[in-house]
């Protein structure tokens, strides 16, 4: 399962891929940020269409896997969540550094344009509003494949 | 039909059920959800998965999958 309710737990996740012939760990973490578009963020809750996300989580895996010599562990949190608590782990693993660097870009990138999961935000100043990353010109993935 | 985050709220429910004909297209399911109350702010072409998959405008819909239609995502 890629979507977690609870508390992401970045070394059990290294748990899952490190081994003695893989001289190489890459980690991405996202972090719940205190801030966006000029508005202090005081939470968040993700929410998920769970079966096609947890499908997409797994192609990607299996599509990094297959285009880089790495393995990947990931997992997406989903539910509410406060300012600095982790909402995405990718941990890419490798005999050398550049193909776990390019696969976990490429891994998360990926999670952000396929997987179907919402963050609506509460804001300090009492609003509340749903996150479109299209609104504002979304960022493409460049690397391979 | 599943409906989710800010589309859910538009329509009010998180699951719709609409008539259509046979040979209905992608397209033709986003015309008759823009034409219930709350349809107005759907964009013309969001994003529509059959059976977890992005569908396009003129694909028919198949009998008995899972169909939805998805706000711009936002993970990660």
């Amino acid at each position: 399962m890629y979507l977690r309710h609870a508390q992401l737990d970045l070394a059990a996740l290294i748990a899952q891929v490190a081994t003695p012939e893989r001289g190489a760990l890459v980690t991405f973490v996202g972090l719940v940020r205190d801030h966006h578009g000029g508005r202090a963020v005081a939470g968040l809750e993700y929410s998920a269409y769970g079966a096609m996300a947890e499908a997409r989580c797994g192609e990607i895996v299996a599509r990094a896997e297959r285009e880089w010599p790495v393995r990947v562990a990931l997992a997406h949190r989903v539910g509410t969540l406060a300012v600095g608590d982790a909402a995405v782990i990718a941990v890419v693993a490798s005999a050398h550094r550049a193909p776990a660097f390019d696969a976990c870009r490429w891994v998360i990138e990926a999670v952000k344009s396929e997987v179907p999961i919402w963050k609506r935000e509460r804001y300090r100043d009492g609003g509340e509003g749903w996150v479109d990353p299209t609104a504002s010109g979304g960022f493409q993935p460049t690397v391979k494949p | 039909m599943l409906l989710f985050a800010r589309y859910a709220e538009l329509f009010g429910a998180e699951r719709l059920e609409l008539d259509l004909p046979d040979g209905a297209t992608v397209a033709d399911l986003v015309s008759a959800l823009r034409e219930l109350p709350g349809g107005v702010a759907l964009p013309a072409l969001p994003f529509v998965a059959v059976a977890h998959q992005r569908a396009t405008p003129e694909m028919i819909l198949p009998e008995g999958v899972e169909l939805a239609v998805l706000p711009p995502l936002a993970g990660g």
